[in-house]
């Protein structure tokens, strides 16, 4: 009897290792397999020509997309413009100042928004700013981006808030330090290496969001002058392309893909260079 | 915030009579007189629930007042009231009268009153920054603008650790040691000269030879500073200390000269406790 439980009990062990095992390899495989397919299909269209030039016109081949790139940055400018410090004050509150029910009331809403579907902020961002001037706008569609960017900047920023432990504050606090100087110089600057990559991965997310742009920031096959028209983005191209019946253009929206993708590692990759470098947030 | 005497002594009748009046007048006299902190029933609550208990105690100048007790006595609390700690934790109420230097602690601003009485904690809490930017701390929040290195230098002389860090100033607090640390936290509170320094068990996560260390440190400040230190090891209280003062319960049962406390305790609760019947 004894036996027989202890092989059930092994064996129920050796599955469960097994199914978690499984579990973890496809997390990994499938982010290797779109790494592996956008190199591989990507990497052939992709020249010096597709960051300096702009789109050709239908049925030549060749051109770029630096505009696209260059509206993608501007779009994000603008979305880190608006939604990075708004989340990052509103996240604050929550975590060092927040009363109960007003602190629940807003992280529910935080929550929500955050589940709100893309499309629908850019219908929002539309009757908002593109209906009232009747025409699309590089503002509208960083607004759309800024909007998605909040929710996620104050959920991290209040997490790792949270996990600075209290004897820092109470630390500052007993030196003479206010409340508010205690948190700008003592616990943002602790929790600031995960505050700043939260920060990042909220770029980095509505940095491929195609559906907020489509009736915002729409679309532009040429450079867009100033922050009042139109503006081509990569997630925008990419969708554009690949729905196109041209050969070329799924190539090229192949390597926008992959363009796309490297920028947001970099940019990750670059912050944690810096924020290793100076040493001082990881034991936090 | 501070109620009536009379509506304390009344209280102070009610609930224990016997300890309404600890023998301060030994204290007073074995200091010369000079006594820096005066506090007269003192009540202290977390939300509903009373944690001291109508507590009479002074803290005399340039001497080291150790608090004992078993955990949970109201020990850690009262040492911080005397900085108003206590008033970052929501729903806290304190009653009674707390003077510095003959001034109302209640009444005062409470960032000149924590530059004047310092904190040293449990656990060290260096800041996430350099070893100089730790020490300089104090002084940057309090707008000093003289010659910031040569503070940094003289307060970490007078937490004995400049010989040790002296040619890392720049790097992390947290590549120290918890000796180091924690004497890094003591230079810190020194930086900004505070007249009194509280110690909430600062060496309780500390190995024998630096806390041998840190008493000695605390032997040498006495001529500067006034210190109280919270302890749960009796043998530092008996070495580190002029005055003892034995709390239980929320209640300050005994307080005397450190020499007399540990040999010839007047109530028999402080016996009980310091020959290791209890707590």
């Amino acid at each position: 009897m004894n036996r027989i439980r202890l092989i059930w009990r092994k064996s129920l062990n050796v599955f469960m290792l097994t199914m978690t095992g499984v579990a973890a390899l496809a997390v990994v495989s499938v982010l290797f397999l779109i790494l592996g397919y956008l190199i591989v299909n990507g990497g052939r269209s992709l020249n010096w020509a597709f960051f300096t030039q702009l789109p050709k016109p239908v049925g030549e081949v060749g051109g770029g997309m630096a505009n696209a790139i260059v509206g993608s940055l501007k779009l994000l400018l603008l979305a880190a413009l608006t939604g990075l410090p708004i989340g990052l004050l509103a996240g604050v509150y929550l975590a060092e100042f927040g009363g109960k029910t007003f602190s629940f009331i807003t992280r529910y809403t935080t929550d929500l928004l955050n589940g709100v579907p893309s499309i629908v902020i850019g219908i929002f961002a539309y009757s908002l700013f593109v209906l009232p001037v009747k025409h699309f706008s590089t503002l509208a569609g960083g607004f759309a981006l800024g909007i998605m960017v909040i929710p996620i900047t104050v959920r991290s920023t209040e997490e790792f808030l949270r996990a600075v432990p209290g004897t820092l504050r109470e630390g500052a606090m007993a030196l003479g330090a206010s409340k508010w100087r205690t948190i700008a110089t003592v616990v943002l600057p602790a929790a600031s290496g995960g505050i700043i990559t939260g920060m990042l991965l909220a770029l980095a997310r509505v940095a491929g969001e195609t559906a907020p742009l489509l009736f915002t920031a729409f679309s532009n096959r040429y450079w867009s002058p100033g922050w009042t028209q139109p503006i081509a983005s990569l997630p925008v191209m990419i969708y554009t392309y690949a729905i196109a019946p041209y050969d070329d253009w799924h190539r090229q929206a192949w390597a926008a893909g992959l363009v796309l993708l490297a920028l947001v590692l970099l940019a990750n990759l670059g912050c944690r260079f810096v924020l290793n470098r100076r040493g001082f947030t990881r034991s936090v | 915030m501070a109620s009536t005497a009379h509506g304390n002594s009344a209280a102070a009748a009610r609930l224990a009579p016997e300890m309404k009046h600890p023998d301060n007048s030994a204290i007073v006299h074995e200091s010369n007189g000079k006594l820096r902190f005066e506090i007269s029933h003192l009540n202290f609550f977390y939300g509903p629930k009373q944690a001291v208990f109508d507590l009479n105690l002074n803290i005399p100048k340039n001497r080291v007042t150790a608090l004992i007790g078993p955990s949970g006595c109201g020990k850690s609390t009262f040492l911080r009231t005397l900085n108003r700690m206590n008033e970052t934790i929501r729903n806290t109420r304190v009653e009674g009268e707390i003077l510095l230097d003959g001034q109302d602690i209640l009444q005062m601003d409470v960032v000149g009153l924590r530059r004047r009485v310092g904190m040293v904690f449990q656990r060290p809490n260096p800041f996430p920054k350099s070893i100089y930017e730790n020490v300089a701390y104090g002084l940057r929040i309090n707008g000093y603008k003289g010659r910031l290195h040569d503070l940094v230098e003289h307060s970490l002389r007078r937490a004995a650790l400049w010989d040790e860090v002296k040619d890392y100033l720049h790097k992390s607090a947290f590549a120290l040691s918890g000796g180091q640390q924690q004497r890094l936290c003591i230079a810190r509170a020194l930086a900004v000269d505070p007249e009194v320094l509280l110690l909430d068990e600062p060496c309780s996560a500390l190995d024998p030879v630096t806390t041998a260390k840190i008493e000695e440190l605390m032997f040498h400040l006495k001529d500067s500073c006034t210190l109280a230190i919270v302890t749960h090891n009796m043998q530092q209280a008996a070495r580190a200390s002029d005055f003892t003062a034995f709390m239980l319960d929320g209640k300050l049962i005994e307080h005397s000269e450190t020499s007399k406390l540990f040999t010839t305790p007047k109530d028999p609760r402080t016996e009980a406790y310091i020959t290791g019947r209890f707590g």
